[in-house]
């Protein structure tokens, strides 16, 4: 199967117009030497049904989504409503591409105008881009954009922020004049504040920290906030569940200058991590340092409101290595199902859904705690995931679970020694009672 | 006709379009306690579900698309997004895996990743590929880091990156953000990298050239050989910007070429849909000497298993989170597997048929600054129609009045006043003729009534908008108006 449209008649009449017997002469230009002498090595055409099979097959591969899973940790699992992968899969917004050209663009600059209101709103700040990659990208870029802001060159991040959003940081920061220390966490999971205390000097660019925090405790971001104002750096709050959004206070509220985080949870299934959302907002005085797409509203000739990609001086097509970020291509596609979904929840909607979250979460903590040598390993308060500490002596639950089709929480050893014996488990309003006390039964059994 | 509000103008306190089912666990009072909450967003939509879907149906009826119609966007590659891709990647057993959940639970991922990297090895002629970049931009960075890292261990990191005149911009932004110095190299007669002007700027404080082959003219160097050997005998490497791959498959491999690294834009190449600006993906490619720098995780077959390898102690590190833009590599894995190696080559084929046959309609209606000859994509300019006062741009917005998406305007910057058209293989030649033929009544038009020109289009959505008032006074919000 291929798709070409042309006719053998087709090809003929273009290569008398052309001047060549041969679509094989128009290649002239490439020396014979470095031209490919055999057929590739791949596998023969798949006619669809056949496709479709093999791809099923595949799929099947995966014990999801069959298996029960309390997996967070920067993926999560929400409902999505039918409108949203119904309107989002239309022709006409999934196979354009960048707006460049506004007039025939104004479905998707308007979807990312909406976007970026909502993005604002969310998060309590003055403007938002377009979209970025991910969480982990959109961390870095906020973590470069304060470094351009105040050009100094430390940055404090805390122990708490996602492990692979810090590792992303380092990569990125690595060849450039931006170095990044860590702050640790205290006994009730919330960054250590008297480390932070010492480790704030005048040579700090920004503190960058995640709330919730990625063992699940949400941050005294106000306290945080003044404190790291007082020493005249950034401070920098990612949002990795931005469901938590929904029911806990904007950080640009409580001092943040710059927002950042993964906006997967609106709209977007899990996917084996990816395509997701990176987001960020920031105060308006930051504009011309933001990075990304930005779209703007103004006029037509004959006075109609209309969208438009505006400030693009500060873009890689124009600045070229002067540009605040190469990124080019971004999620709008992930952007517009966030605006879906955002739009179709609604105030009451997202709101729910967020109390929900935090609802069954804690019903799920105190159901398995009640289970002996089981216990929360923090006291912070949390949203929707929390660390739970397993008995030492006993075989890893989560081996047993996997026998009962369960996906457990995510062990922390790998990403924190000190938790050795803690898993973070994540409980949403997808999460029904009955599957949460199985959760707490089979826990139970697993330890016996 | 009727313009569509922005949802927060039609949106009403009490409307709702969602509901979940009653809390079936026993709430607690205290949950909230000690948190800073909020009671609602300000201003935030409150719809009902039928305003939903019309206000979405109603926009998405404001845009151009593939689906439409010819979509010559030069260097974007917009050909057909076939739609069993799309089931590929809605299959629940891919849309619903955790990221996170252990290797043995989600073989299928693994496999899908794996086998993908190998086929892109195949069609690049590459030892290793790495899916874990975003969009192309992040390829070239993540591609930029792998040879640093590696000069680094060879006790040097060097200070410059070479970069041709009629690159992408992402290409000096990309080495700038790796922390490298870009020296511009010129363009010859003929469109291609001059040799002189490259041997000359080839010291042994040059990382790497970034070479884009075809490059942005659609000229492929010719010279690829020489210019690897200008490169290495400096100790230097050569990346190649894969964006135009789609004038090679199945014809030429990079790697056989002397190329030590490449990305490929998935969603050019592959046909994954370009989503009104992503998700992309950005593969990297490397010969044997760059991969242990490669990102974690990397996907191994051990056996008859696939497995995540985190232990690497030469890597970058990592570029994102997770393992890529997973869904978006699905899609290309389809289409790889519908096409087969010789619908493989077909691509190449065609889509330098479809662009010289373009080429050749219209080479006396508009003026062609090189030239060379041109594989999937021909730049032309607003040379001629420039005598009459018509800009590239004017040329572009009466294109949308025929029905047509217009060129790529921006680049390459050696051209003045570019017109960049790439009609990838899937075009009909009957969409062909249309846009030849608007070609031609424009040019005609120009000279004519260029005031036609001047004032297009004329039956979009909107008419011409005012980019510089957006720039300089930035709404980049809906607010409430303000009660005086």
């Amino acid at each position: 199967m291929s798709y070409i449209s042309l006719s053998d008649k087709d090809k003929k009449e273009m290569l008398d117009k052309i001047g060549v017997s041969s679509p094989e002469e128009l290649f002239c230009c490439i020396p014979e030497d470095i031209r490919l002498k055999r057929g590739l090595d791949l596998p023969a055409a798949m006619p669809e049904p056949e496709l479709l099979r093999h791809l099923e097959a595949l799929a099947s591969k995966n014990v999801y989504p069959k298996y029960l899973s309390f997996l967070g940790a920067g993926s999560y699992v929400h409902f999505i409503p039918t409108v949203v992968d119904y309107l989002s899969s239309r022709g006409e917004f999934v196979t354009p591409y960048t707006p460049y050209q506004p007039e025939v663009s104004q479905g998707t600059l308007q979807v990312i105008f909406e976007y970026q209101t909502l993005i604002c709103q969310l998060t309590g700040m003055d403007i938002a881009n377009a979209s970025l990659y991910d969480g982990a990208s959109a961390a870095a870029e906020a973590v470069l954009m304060a470094h351009r802001l105040n050009g100094k060159a430390k940055v404090l991040a805390a122990r708490t922020l996602h492990p692979q959003y810090r590792q992303t940081i380092g990569t990125y920061t690595k060849n450039l004049a931006v170095t990044v220390e860590e702050v640790g966490f205290g006994e009730n999971g919330e960054i250590n504040f008297e480390q932070l205390v010492k480790k704030l000097d005048k040579d700090v660019s920004a503190v960058i920290l995640q709330s919730p925090n990625f063992l699940g405790i949400i941050e005294d971001l106000k306290k945080i906030g003044e404190l790291v104002h007082n020493h005249q750096a950034l401070f920098i709050v990612t949002v990795a569940e931005a469901a938590s959004l929904g029911i806990l206070e904007a950080p640009g509220k409580l001092g943040a200058d710059i927002v950042c985080g993964e906006a997967q949870s609106f709209g977007l299934p899990p996917s084996f991590g990816g395509p997701y959302l990176g987001f960020m907002g920031c105060m308006k005085d930051f504009l011309r340092q933001l990075p990304g797409r930005i779209a703007g509203q103004t006029k037509d000739v004959d006075g109609n409101r209309g969208f438009v990609l505006t400030l693009s001086t500060r873009e890689q097509h124009i600045r070229r290595e002067k540009a605040t970020s190469n990124i080019c291509t971004n999620q709008a596609l992930c952007a517009l199902r966030a605006t879906m979904f955002l739009e179709t929840l609604g105030q009451s909607g997202l709101r729910e859904m967020a109390l929900q979250n935090i609802q069954k979460a804690h019903y799920a903590s105190e159901r398995l705690t009640r289970i002996k040598g089981v216990k929360r390993k923090f006291a912070g308060k949390f949203f929707n995931e929390f660390v739970l500490e397993f008995p030492k002596d006993k075989q890893n639950v989560n081996e047993y679970l996997k026998k009962k089709e369960v996906v457990g929480g995510l062990s922390l050893g790998a990403f924190y020694p000190e938790l050795k014996n803690c898993a973070l488990l994540c409980v949403t309003e997808v999460h029904q009672k009955e599957a949460i006390d199985r959760l707490a039964l089979l826990v139970e059994e697993g330890l016996r | 006709m009727i313009r569509e509000p922005l949802i927060f103008e039609i949106s009403d306190k009490g409307k709702r379009a969602f509901g979940l089912p009653k809390l079936d666990v026993p709430a607690q009072n205290d949950v909230l306690e000690g948190l800073v909450a909020r009671e609602d967003i300000p201003d935030f939509p409150q719809v009902s579900e039928v305003e939903v879907v019309r206000h979405f149906t109603r926009l998405s009826q404001a845009n151009y698309c593939v689906d439409i119609g010819f979509y010559p966007l030069g260097s974007c590659t917009m050909k057909y997004n076939p739609k069993v891709n799309e089931k590929a990647a809605s299959l629940p057993g891919f849309t619903s895996s955790h990221p996170f959940a252990p290797e043995d639970l989600v073989q299928g991922n693994l496999e899908v990743l794996k086998r993908m990297e190998d086929y892109l090895c195949e069609i690049a002629g590459m030892d290793a590929f790495t899916l874990q970049p975003s969009a192309g931009a992040q390829g070239e960075l993540t591609g930029m880091m792998l040879i640093r890292a590696c000069l680094e261990e060879r006790g040097n990191p060097r200070k410059i990156v070479l970069i041709p005149d009629s690159a992408h911009g992402t290409n000096p932004s990309s080495a700038h953000l790796c922390g490298y110095r870009v020296q511009e190299i010129k363009s010859n007669q003929g469109g291609t990298v001059d040799l002189e002007d490259l041997a000359r700027n080839m010291t042994e404080d040059v990382a790497a050239l970034m070479l884009t082959n075809p490059n942005t003219l659609g000229v492929f160097e010719w010279d690829i050989k020489k210019i690897a050997e200008i490169v290495h005998v400096k100790g230097g490497f050569l990346y190649m910007d894969g964006a135009n791959m789609n004038a090679l498959t199945g014809i030429c491999r990079p790697g056989d070429a002397g190329v030590d690294v490449i990305h490929i834009n998935l969603h050019k190449t592959f046909s994954t849909p370009h989503g009104g600006g992503g998700p992309g993906s950005g593969p990297v490619g490397v010969k044997k000497a760059l991969v242990p720098y490669l990102p974690v995780p990397l996907i191994e077959k051990r056996g008859e298993r696939y497995a995540l390898n985190f232990d690497r102690p030469k890597t970058i590190g990592r570029v994102r989170s997770f393992y890529g833009n997973f869904l978006v590599v699905v899609r290309a894995l389809a289409y790889v597997l519908t096409l087969g190696p010789e619908g493989i080559k077909e691509i190449a084929e065609v889509a330098v048929l479809n662009s010289n046959y373009i080429r050749k309609s219209l080479d006396k209606e508009y003026h062609l600054k090189y030239d060379s000859p041109t594989l999937h994509e021909c730049v032309f300019s607003d040379k001629i129609q420039k005598e009459n006062g018509i800009l590239n741009i004017d040329i572009a917005k009466r294109l949308i009045d025929y029905g047509v998406h217009p060129p790529t305007m921006s680049f390459p910057l050696i051209v003045h006043g570019a017109l960049m058209v790439e009609p990838t293989e899937t075009e009909s030649k009957r969409d062909l003729d249309l846009f030849i033929d608007a070609m031609k009544k424009i040019a005609q038009e120009a000279k004519e009534n260029p005031e036609i020109l001047k004032s297009a289009p004329h039956h979009s959505y909107v008419r011409r908008l005012d980019e510089t008032t957006a720039a300089r006074n930035p709404v980049l919000k809906w607010e409430r108006e303000k009660k005086s």
